[in-house]
Protein backbone atom coordinates (compact mmCIF):
# COMPACT_ATOMS: atom_id res chain seq x y z
CA UNK A 1 0.00 0.00 0.00
CA UNK A 2 3.03 2.28 0.39
CA UNK A 3 3.40 2.41 -3.38
CA UNK A 4 0.77 5.12 -3.31
CA UNK A 5 1.84 8.64 -2.41
CA UNK A 6 -1.46 9.41 -0.61
CA UNK A 7 -1.07 6.32 1.59
CA UNK A 8 2.46 7.32 2.59
CA UNK A 9 1.19 10.82 3.46
CA UNK A 10 -1.75 9.39 5.41
CA UNK A 11 0.53 6.98 7.26
CA UNK A 12 2.97 9.69 8.38
CA UNK A 13 0.14 12.05 9.36
CA UNK A 14 -1.74 9.30 11.25
CA UNK A 15 1.36 8.29 13.17
CA UNK A 16 1.87 11.80 14.51
CA UNK A 17 -1.86 12.24 15.14
CA UNK A 18 -1.90 9.00 17.15
CA UNK A 19 1.15 9.92 19.22
CA UNK A 20 -0.30 13.34 20.06
CA UNK A 21 -3.80 12.03 20.78
CA UNK A 22 -2.52 9.12 22.87
CA UNK A 23 -0.36 11.44 24.97
CA UNK A 24 -2.97 14.17 25.42
CA UNK A 25 -5.70 11.54 25.97
CA UNK A 26 -4.16 10.32 29.26
CA UNK A 27 -4.57 13.83 30.62
CA UNK A 28 -8.04 14.36 29.06
CA UNK A 29 -9.26 11.29 30.94
CA UNK A 30 -7.58 12.15 34.24
CA UNK A 31 -8.97 15.71 34.09
CA UNK A 32 -12.49 14.36 33.29
CA UNK A 33 -12.59 16.35 30.07
CA UNK A 34 -13.94 13.68 27.69
CA UNK A 35 -17.12 15.66 27.14
CA UNK A 36 -15.18 18.86 26.50
CA UNK A 37 -12.99 17.14 23.91
CA UNK A 38 -16.18 15.99 22.14
CA UNK A 39 -17.48 19.56 22.14
CA UNK A 40 -14.18 20.91 20.87
CA UNK A 41 -14.36 18.54 17.93
CA UNK A 42 -17.78 19.98 17.03
CA UNK A 43 -16.41 23.48 17.41
CA UNK A 44 -13.59 22.33 15.12
CA UNK A 45 -16.17 21.41 12.49
CA UNK A 46 -17.60 24.94 12.63
CA UNK A 47 -14.04 26.32 12.42
CA UNK A 48 -13.19 24.24 9.37
CA UNK A 49 -16.42 25.32 7.64
CA UNK A 50 -15.63 28.93 8.50
CA UNK A 51 -12.14 28.47 7.01
CA UNK A 52 -13.68 27.23 3.76
CA UNK A 53 -16.20 30.10 3.72
CA UNK A 54 -13.61 32.87 4.08
CA UNK A 55 -11.04 31.16 1.89
CA UNK A 56 -8.41 30.06 4.41
CA UNK A 57 -7.49 26.41 5.03
CA UNK A 58 -9.96 24.29 7.07
CA UNK A 59 -7.09 23.43 9.46
CA UNK A 60 -6.41 27.13 10.15
CA UNK A 61 -10.14 27.76 10.72
CA UNK A 62 -10.27 24.80 13.08
CA UNK A 63 -7.25 25.99 15.08
CA UNK A 64 -8.68 29.51 15.45
CA UNK A 65 -12.10 28.29 16.62
CA UNK A 66 -10.88 25.56 18.96
CA UNK A 67 -8.20 27.74 20.54
CA UNK A 68 -10.57 30.62 21.30
CA UNK A 69 -13.34 28.37 22.54
CA UNK A 70 -11.08 26.13 24.64
CA UNK A 71 -9.87 29.14 26.59
CA UNK A 72 -13.45 30.48 26.88
CA UNK A 73 -14.80 27.09 28.03
CA UNK A 74 -11.90 26.72 30.46
CA UNK A 75 -12.85 29.94 32.18
CA UNK A 76 -16.53 28.96 32.51
CA UNK A 77 -18.03 28.22 35.91
CA UNK A 78 -16.06 25.55 37.72
CA UNK A 79 -19.28 24.06 39.11
CA UNK A 80 -19.48 20.84 37.13
CA UNK A 81 -23.24 20.62 36.47
CA UNK A 82 -23.39 24.21 35.23
CA UNK A 83 -20.24 23.65 33.22
CA UNK A 84 -21.67 20.55 31.51
CA UNK A 85 -24.87 22.43 30.63
CA UNK A 86 -22.91 25.40 29.28
CA UNK A 87 -20.73 23.10 27.17
CA UNK A 88 -23.85 21.40 25.73
CA UNK A 89 -25.30 24.78 24.79
CA UNK A 90 -22.05 25.88 23.13
CA UNK A 91 -21.78 22.57 21.31
CA UNK A 92 -25.27 22.89 19.75
CA UNK A 93 -24.57 26.45 18.66
CA UNK A 94 -21.34 25.49 16.90
CA UNK A 95 -22.83 22.54 15.01
CA UNK A 96 -25.49 24.95 13.76
CA UNK A 97 -22.83 27.50 12.79
CA UNK A 98 -20.81 24.81 10.98
CA UNK A 99 -23.82 23.88 8.87
CA UNK A 100 -24.55 27.57 8.16
CA UNK A 101 -20.96 28.32 7.07
CA UNK A 102 -20.93 25.30 4.78
CA UNK A 103 -24.25 26.22 3.15
CA UNK A 104 -23.02 29.79 2.58
CA UNK A 105 -19.78 28.59 0.96
CA UNK A 106 -19.59 27.27 -2.58
CA UNK A 107 -17.87 24.00 -1.68
CA UNK A 108 -19.52 20.67 -2.45
CA UNK A 109 -21.06 18.44 0.19
CA UNK A 110 -18.18 15.94 -0.14
CA UNK A 111 -15.96 18.57 1.48
CA UNK A 112 -18.31 18.62 4.46
CA UNK A 113 -18.23 14.84 4.63
CA UNK A 114 -14.42 14.91 4.71
CA UNK A 115 -14.39 17.38 7.60
CA UNK A 116 -16.99 15.48 9.58
CA UNK A 117 -15.87 11.92 8.99
CA UNK A 118 -12.24 12.24 7.94
CA UNK A 119 -10.47 10.97 4.87
CA UNK A 120 -7.18 9.36 3.97
CA UNK A 121 -7.11 10.54 0.40
CA UNK A 122 -7.48 14.24 0.99
CA UNK A 123 -4.15 14.95 2.74
CA UNK A 124 -1.53 16.88 0.76
CA UNK A 125 2.19 16.93 1.57
CA UNK A 126 1.86 20.55 2.68
CA UNK A 127 -0.88 19.60 5.12
CA UNK A 128 1.25 16.74 6.43
CA UNK A 129 4.04 19.24 7.11
CA UNK A 130 1.62 21.51 8.99
CA UNK A 131 0.39 18.56 11.03
CA UNK A 132 3.93 17.53 11.92
CA UNK A 133 4.84 21.02 13.12
CA UNK A 134 1.68 21.22 15.25
CA UNK A 135 2.17 17.71 16.66
CA UNK A 136 5.79 18.41 17.57
CA UNK A 137 4.70 21.68 19.21
CA UNK A 138 2.11 19.84 21.34
CA UNK A 139 4.63 17.16 22.37
CA UNK A 140 7.19 19.88 23.19
CA UNK A 141 4.69 21.69 25.46
CA UNK A 142 4.00 18.41 27.24
CA UNK A 143 7.69 17.77 27.82
CA UNK A 144 8.16 21.26 29.28
CA UNK A 145 5.09 21.12 31.56
CA UNK A 146 5.12 17.37 32.21
CA UNK A 147 5.64 17.36 36.01
CA UNK A 148 3.27 20.17 37.03
CA UNK A 149 0.66 19.15 34.45
CA UNK A 150 0.73 15.58 35.73
CA UNK A 151 0.34 16.77 39.33
CA UNK A 152 -2.57 19.07 38.44
CA UNK A 153 -4.27 16.43 36.26
CA UNK A 154 -4.01 13.50 38.68
CA UNK A 155 -4.40 15.42 41.93
CA UNK A 156 -5.80 18.90 41.39
CA UNK A 157 -6.34 19.58 45.10
CA UNK A 158 -2.82 18.42 45.99
CA UNK A 159 -1.37 20.60 43.22
CA UNK A 160 -3.22 23.64 44.52
CA UNK A 161 -2.01 22.89 48.03
CA UNK A 162 1.57 22.58 46.75
CA UNK A 163 1.27 26.11 45.34
CA UNK A 164 1.24 25.25 41.62
CA UNK A 165 -0.31 27.79 39.26
CA UNK A 166 -3.22 25.52 38.40
CA UNK A 167 -5.16 28.08 36.34
CA UNK A 168 -2.20 28.65 34.03
CA UNK A 169 -1.73 24.88 33.75
CA UNK A 170 -5.39 24.45 32.89
CA UNK A 171 -5.19 27.00 30.06
CA UNK A 172 -1.94 25.45 28.78
CA UNK A 173 -3.63 22.07 28.70
CA UNK A 174 -6.72 23.41 26.92
CA UNK A 175 -4.55 25.02 24.24
CA UNK A 176 -2.78 21.69 23.59
CA UNK A 177 -6.16 19.94 23.58
CA UNK A 178 -7.50 22.41 21.00
CA UNK A 179 -4.47 21.82 18.79
CA UNK A 180 -4.77 18.05 19.20
CA UNK A 181 -8.43 18.17 18.13
CA UNK A 182 -7.48 20.18 15.05
CA UNK A 183 -4.65 17.79 14.18
CA UNK A 184 -6.62 14.60 14.80
CA UNK A 185 -9.69 15.71 12.85
CA UNK A 186 -7.67 15.68 9.63
CA UNK A 187 -7.73 11.88 9.47
CA UNK A 188 -10.56 10.65 11.69
CA UNK A 189 -12.82 13.65 11.11
CA UNK A 190 -14.15 16.16 13.59
CA UNK A 191 -17.09 13.97 14.64
CA UNK A 192 -14.90 11.13 15.84
CA UNK A 193 -11.61 12.77 16.82
CA UNK A 194 -12.63 12.48 20.46
CA UNK A 195 -12.44 8.69 20.04
CA UNK A 196 -8.66 8.98 19.78
CA UNK A 197 -8.52 11.63 22.47
CA UNK A 198 -10.41 9.66 25.10
CA UNK A 199 -10.62 5.90 24.54
CA UNK A 200 -6.90 4.91 24.46
CA UNK A 201 -6.31 6.95 27.65
CA UNK A 202 -9.41 5.46 29.30
CA UNK A 203 -8.36 1.91 28.32
CA UNK A 204 -4.82 2.42 29.62
CA UNK A 205 -6.03 3.27 33.10
CA UNK A 206 -7.59 -0.19 33.43
CA UNK A 207 -4.32 -1.89 32.51
CA UNK A 208 -1.37 -0.07 34.12
CA UNK A 209 -0.72 2.08 37.18
CA UNK A 210 2.25 4.35 36.56
CA UNK A 211 2.20 7.56 34.56
CA UNK A 212 4.94 6.59 32.04
CA UNK A 213 3.17 3.27 31.41
CA UNK A 214 -0.22 4.99 31.05
CA UNK A 215 1.27 7.22 28.34
CA UNK A 216 3.00 4.32 26.60
CA UNK A 217 -0.11 2.11 26.55
CA UNK A 218 -2.34 4.98 25.44
CA UNK A 219 0.01 5.99 22.60
CA UNK A 220 0.43 2.30 21.68
CA UNK A 221 -3.34 1.71 21.45
CA UNK A 222 -3.77 4.91 19.52
CA UNK A 223 -1.04 3.92 17.04
CA UNK A 224 -2.40 0.38 16.69
CA UNK A 225 -5.86 1.84 15.97
CA UNK A 226 -4.80 4.24 13.24
CA UNK A 227 -2.32 1.84 11.57
CA UNK A 228 -4.81 -1.02 11.54
CA UNK A 229 -7.54 1.39 10.42
CA UNK A 230 -5.43 2.68 7.52
CA UNK A 231 -4.53 -0.83 6.39
CA UNK A 232 -8.10 -2.14 6.56
CA UNK A 233 -9.48 0.99 4.89
CA UNK A 234 -6.98 0.49 2.06
CA UNK A 235 -7.88 -3.17 1.65
CA UNK A 236 -11.66 -2.90 1.95
CA UNK A 237 -12.26 0.66 0.74
CA UNK A 238 -14.43 1.21 3.82
CA UNK A 239 -14.05 4.44 5.85
CA UNK A 240 -10.90 4.57 8.00
CA UNK A 241 -12.85 6.17 10.85
CA UNK A 242 -15.05 3.09 11.20
CA UNK A 243 -12.06 0.79 11.74
CA UNK A 244 -10.31 3.16 14.14
CA UNK A 245 -13.38 3.69 16.32
CA UNK A 246 -14.27 -0.04 16.24
CA UNK A 247 -10.74 -0.99 17.33
CA UNK A 248 -10.60 1.58 20.14
CA UNK A 249 -14.08 0.67 21.42
CA UNK A 250 -13.22 -3.07 21.45
CA UNK A 251 -9.91 -2.31 23.22
CA UNK A 252 -11.78 -0.20 25.79
CA UNK A 253 -14.27 -2.95 26.66
CA UNK A 254 -11.45 -5.54 26.78
CA UNK A 255 -9.60 -3.25 29.23
CA UNK A 256 -12.72 -2.82 31.36
CA UNK A 257 -13.38 -6.59 31.39
CA UNK A 258 -9.72 -7.22 32.33
CA UNK A 259 -10.03 -4.85 35.29
CA UNK A 260 -13.26 -6.47 36.46
CA UNK A 261 -11.73 -9.93 36.08
CA UNK A 262 -8.67 -8.86 38.07
CA UNK A 263 -10.86 -7.42 40.83
CA UNK A 264 -12.67 -10.75 41.21
CA UNK A 265 -9.52 -12.90 41.25
CA UNK B 1 6.19 30.22 64.69
CA UNK B 2 2.86 31.26 63.18
CA UNK B 3 1.42 34.52 64.47
CA UNK B 4 -1.87 36.23 63.62
CA UNK B 5 -2.54 39.84 64.61
CA UNK B 6 -5.99 41.37 64.09
CA UNK B 7 -6.53 39.09 61.13
CA UNK B 8 -9.85 39.77 59.40
CA UNK B 9 -11.48 38.17 56.36
CA UNK B 10 -14.60 39.24 54.47
CA UNK B 11 -16.12 37.83 51.29
CA UNK B 12 -17.70 40.97 49.82
CA UNK B 13 -19.76 42.37 52.69
CA UNK B 14 -19.96 39.05 54.48
CA UNK B 15 -17.67 38.84 57.48
CA UNK B 16 -16.02 35.43 57.94
CA UNK B 17 -13.95 36.34 61.00
CA UNK B 18 -12.43 39.43 62.55
CA UNK B 19 -9.47 40.38 64.72
CA UNK B 20 -7.99 36.92 65.11
CA UNK B 21 -4.99 36.99 67.44
CA UNK B 22 -3.08 33.79 68.12
CA UNK B 23 0.33 32.14 68.07
CA UNK B 24 1.37 28.62 67.20
CA UNK B 25 4.90 27.64 68.19
CA UNK B 26 7.27 25.43 66.21
CA UNK B 27 6.68 21.76 67.05
CA UNK B 28 3.24 22.34 68.63
CA UNK B 29 0.30 20.03 67.89
CA UNK B 30 -2.77 22.27 67.85
CA UNK B 31 -6.42 21.51 67.14
CA UNK B 32 -8.49 24.04 65.24
CA UNK B 33 -12.13 23.50 66.12
CA UNK B 34 -15.50 25.16 65.64
CA UNK B 35 -18.77 24.75 63.74
CA UNK B 36 -18.90 24.23 59.96
CA UNK B 37 -18.68 27.54 58.15
CA UNK B 38 -16.91 29.27 61.03
CA UNK B 39 -13.83 30.05 58.92
CA UNK B 40 -11.36 27.25 59.74
CA UNK B 41 -10.65 26.32 56.13
CA UNK B 42 -10.56 29.99 55.06
CA UNK B 43 -7.91 30.66 57.71
CA UNK B 44 -5.86 27.74 56.41
CA UNK B 45 -6.22 28.97 52.82
CA UNK B 46 -4.90 32.39 53.88
CA UNK B 47 -1.97 30.68 55.62
CA UNK B 48 -1.20 28.76 52.43
CA UNK B 49 -1.49 31.82 50.21
CA UNK B 50 -4.57 30.49 48.38
CA UNK B 51 -6.86 33.21 49.74
CA UNK B 52 -6.20 36.89 50.48
CA UNK B 53 -6.78 38.37 53.93
CA UNK B 54 -8.88 41.52 54.22
CA UNK B 55 -6.78 43.13 56.96
CA UNK B 56 -4.35 42.35 59.79
CA UNK B 57 -1.32 40.08 59.56
CA UNK B 58 -0.62 36.37 59.48
CA UNK B 59 3.12 35.77 59.67
CA UNK B 60 5.36 32.77 59.68
CA UNK B 61 8.95 32.17 58.64
CA UNK B 62 8.75 32.13 54.84
CA UNK B 63 11.58 29.59 54.74
CA UNK B 64 9.20 27.13 56.35
CA UNK B 65 7.08 25.06 53.99
CA UNK B 66 3.58 23.73 54.52
CA UNK B 67 2.28 20.22 53.88
CA UNK B 68 -1.50 20.07 53.52
CA UNK B 69 -3.76 17.03 53.75
CA UNK B 70 -7.16 18.17 52.41
CA UNK B 71 -10.56 16.95 53.50
CA UNK B 72 -11.75 15.79 50.07
CA UNK B 73 -10.02 14.40 47.02
CA UNK B 74 -11.46 13.10 43.78
CA UNK B 75 -10.08 9.58 43.99
CA UNK B 76 -12.64 7.07 42.69
CA UNK B 77 -12.37 3.30 42.12
CA UNK B 78 -10.97 3.82 38.62
CA UNK B 79 -8.20 6.20 39.73
CA UNK B 80 -5.25 4.66 37.92
CA UNK B 81 -2.07 5.67 39.76
CA UNK B 82 -0.43 3.42 42.33
CA UNK B 83 0.21 4.71 45.85
CA UNK B 84 3.88 5.34 45.03
CA UNK B 85 3.05 7.18 41.81
CA UNK B 86 0.50 9.32 43.62
CA UNK B 87 3.08 10.36 46.22
CA UNK B 88 5.64 10.94 43.46
CA UNK B 89 3.41 13.64 41.89
CA UNK B 90 4.68 16.07 44.53
CA UNK B 91 8.34 15.63 43.50
CA UNK B 92 9.90 18.60 41.78
CA UNK B 93 11.28 17.95 38.29
CA UNK B 94 15.05 17.71 38.04
CA UNK B 95 17.18 16.84 35.03
CA UNK B 96 20.15 16.01 37.31
CA UNK B 97 20.83 12.28 37.68
CA UNK B 98 22.14 12.60 41.26
CA UNK B 99 19.10 14.59 42.31
CA UNK B 100 16.83 12.04 40.66
CA UNK B 101 18.57 9.35 42.68
CA UNK B 102 18.06 11.31 45.88
CA UNK B 103 14.40 11.83 44.89
CA UNK B 104 13.99 8.06 44.62
CA UNK B 105 15.53 7.74 48.07
CA UNK B 106 13.09 10.36 49.34
CA UNK B 107 10.19 8.26 48.05
CA UNK B 108 11.55 5.12 49.73
CA UNK B 109 12.00 7.00 53.00
CA UNK B 110 8.49 8.47 53.06
CA UNK B 111 6.95 5.10 52.15
CA UNK B 112 8.79 3.56 55.06
CA UNK B 113 7.94 6.35 57.51
CA UNK B 114 4.24 6.04 56.71
CA UNK B 115 4.21 2.24 56.61
CA UNK B 116 3.27 2.09 52.93
CA UNK B 117 6.30 0.25 51.51
CA UNK B 118 4.50 -3.05 51.01
CA UNK B 119 1.48 -1.29 49.47
CA UNK B 120 3.34 1.02 47.10
CA UNK B 121 2.23 -0.70 43.88
CA UNK B 122 -1.45 -0.93 44.84
CA UNK B 123 -3.75 1.35 42.77
CA UNK B 124 -4.79 4.21 45.06
CA UNK B 125 -8.40 3.93 43.83
CA UNK B 126 -8.61 0.39 45.18
CA UNK B 127 -7.02 1.19 48.54
CA UNK B 128 -8.92 1.43 51.83
CA UNK B 129 -9.84 4.77 53.42
CA UNK B 130 -6.97 4.49 55.90
CA UNK B 131 -4.41 3.63 53.22
CA UNK B 132 -5.59 6.57 51.13
CA UNK B 133 -5.21 8.96 54.07
CA UNK B 134 -1.70 7.62 54.71
CA UNK B 135 -0.86 8.18 51.02
CA UNK B 136 -2.18 11.77 51.24
CA UNK B 137 -0.11 12.28 54.38
CA UNK B 138 3.00 10.82 52.71
CA UNK B 139 2.56 13.10 49.69
CA UNK B 140 2.16 16.15 51.96
CA UNK B 141 5.30 15.22 53.92
CA UNK B 142 7.42 14.40 50.87
CA UNK B 143 9.25 17.71 50.68
CA UNK B 144 9.99 17.86 54.43
CA UNK B 145 7.58 20.65 55.44
CA UNK B 146 7.93 22.30 58.85
CA UNK B 147 4.16 22.80 59.16
CA UNK B 148 1.58 20.05 58.57
CA UNK B 149 -2.12 20.85 58.21
CA UNK B 150 -4.69 18.06 58.52
CA UNK B 151 -8.07 19.28 57.28
CA UNK B 152 -10.61 16.87 58.82
CA UNK B 153 -8.47 14.03 57.49
CA UNK B 154 -9.89 11.50 59.91
CA UNK B 155 -13.56 12.33 59.27
CA UNK B 156 -14.49 9.29 57.19
CA UNK B 157 -12.38 6.67 59.00
CA UNK B 158 -13.40 4.12 61.60
CA UNK B 159 -12.09 4.51 65.13
CA UNK B 160 -9.20 2.06 64.89
CA UNK B 161 -7.88 3.50 61.63
CA UNK B 162 -8.26 7.06 62.99
CA UNK B 163 -6.09 6.14 65.95
CA UNK B 164 -3.46 4.50 63.74
CA UNK B 165 -3.24 7.57 61.52
CA UNK B 166 -3.06 9.97 64.46
CA UNK B 167 -0.43 7.80 66.20
CA UNK B 168 1.64 8.09 63.04
CA UNK B 169 1.17 11.89 62.83
CA UNK B 170 2.04 12.28 66.52
CA UNK B 171 5.15 10.14 66.12
CA UNK B 172 6.35 12.08 63.06
CA UNK B 173 5.56 15.41 64.70
CA UNK B 174 7.61 14.46 67.76
CA UNK B 175 10.51 12.99 65.78
CA UNK B 176 10.87 15.86 63.27
CA UNK B 177 9.68 18.75 65.45
CA UNK B 178 6.80 19.28 63.05
CA UNK B 179 4.11 21.88 63.75
CA UNK B 180 0.71 20.23 63.28
CA UNK B 181 -2.58 22.09 62.81
CA UNK B 182 -5.40 19.59 63.08
CA UNK B 183 -8.83 20.81 61.90
CA UNK B 184 -11.37 18.49 63.44
CA UNK B 185 -14.82 17.87 64.91
CA UNK B 186 -13.51 14.93 66.94
CA UNK B 187 -13.50 15.50 70.70
CA UNK B 188 -11.72 12.24 71.58
CA UNK B 189 -8.87 12.71 69.11
CA UNK B 190 -8.35 16.29 70.24
CA UNK B 191 -8.19 15.21 73.89
CA UNK B 192 -5.80 12.40 73.15
CA UNK B 193 -3.36 13.90 70.67
CA UNK B 194 -3.24 17.68 70.75
CA UNK B 195 -1.54 20.05 73.15
CA UNK B 196 -3.78 23.06 72.72
CA UNK B 197 -7.06 24.08 71.12
CA UNK B 198 -7.93 27.12 69.03
CA UNK B 199 -11.71 27.51 69.03
CA UNK B 200 -13.61 29.49 66.39
CA UNK B 201 -16.58 31.15 68.07
CA UNK B 202 -18.63 34.24 67.22
CA UNK B 203 -16.42 35.19 64.25
CA UNK B 204 -13.26 35.16 66.30
CA UNK B 205 -10.78 32.70 67.77
CA UNK B 206 -10.16 31.72 71.39
CA UNK B 207 -7.29 29.88 73.02
CA UNK B 208 -8.76 27.07 75.06
CA UNK B 209 -6.87 24.96 77.55
CA UNK B 210 -7.20 21.24 76.86
CA UNK B 211 -8.69 20.71 80.34
CA UNK B 212 -11.50 23.14 79.60
CA UNK B 213 -12.76 21.74 76.30
CA UNK B 214 -16.22 20.18 76.09
CA UNK B 215 -17.96 18.15 73.39
CA UNK B 216 -20.41 20.93 72.53
CA UNK B 217 -17.50 23.07 71.28
CA UNK B 218 -17.15 20.62 68.37
CA UNK B 219 -20.64 21.37 66.94
CA UNK B 220 -21.00 20.59 63.25
CA UNK B 221 -23.62 23.17 62.31
CA UNK B 222 -23.51 26.85 62.98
Amino acid sequence: MFDYEFMRQAFVASTFIAITAGLVGVFVVSRNMSFLSHTLSEIGFAGASFGILIGISPLAGMIIFTLISSIAVGSLSSESSRREASISAISSLFIGLGILFLSLSSESSSYATNILFGSIVGISSKEVQQLLILAIFVIFIFIIFYKPLAFDSFDHIGAQAAGLKTRLLSITFLVTLALSVSIGAQIVGSLLVFVLLTLPGATAKYLVHTLPKLIMVSVGLSLAGVWLGLYLAFVTNWPVTFFISAFEVIAYFCGLSYKNWKLNH
Amino acid sequence: MIEAKNLTKKFGNQLVFQDLNFQINQGEFVSLIGPNGSGKTTLIKILMGLEKKTSGTLDFNKKETIGYVPQFRNIDLDYPLSIEQFIRLNLKFTPSFTKRKSNNQKICDILEKTGLTSLKDRPLGLSSGGEKQKAYLAQALLNDPQILILDESTASLDVEVKMQLMDLVAELSHKYHLTVIFITHDYELTKKYTQRVLLFQNKTIKNVNLNNISENMFGKEQ
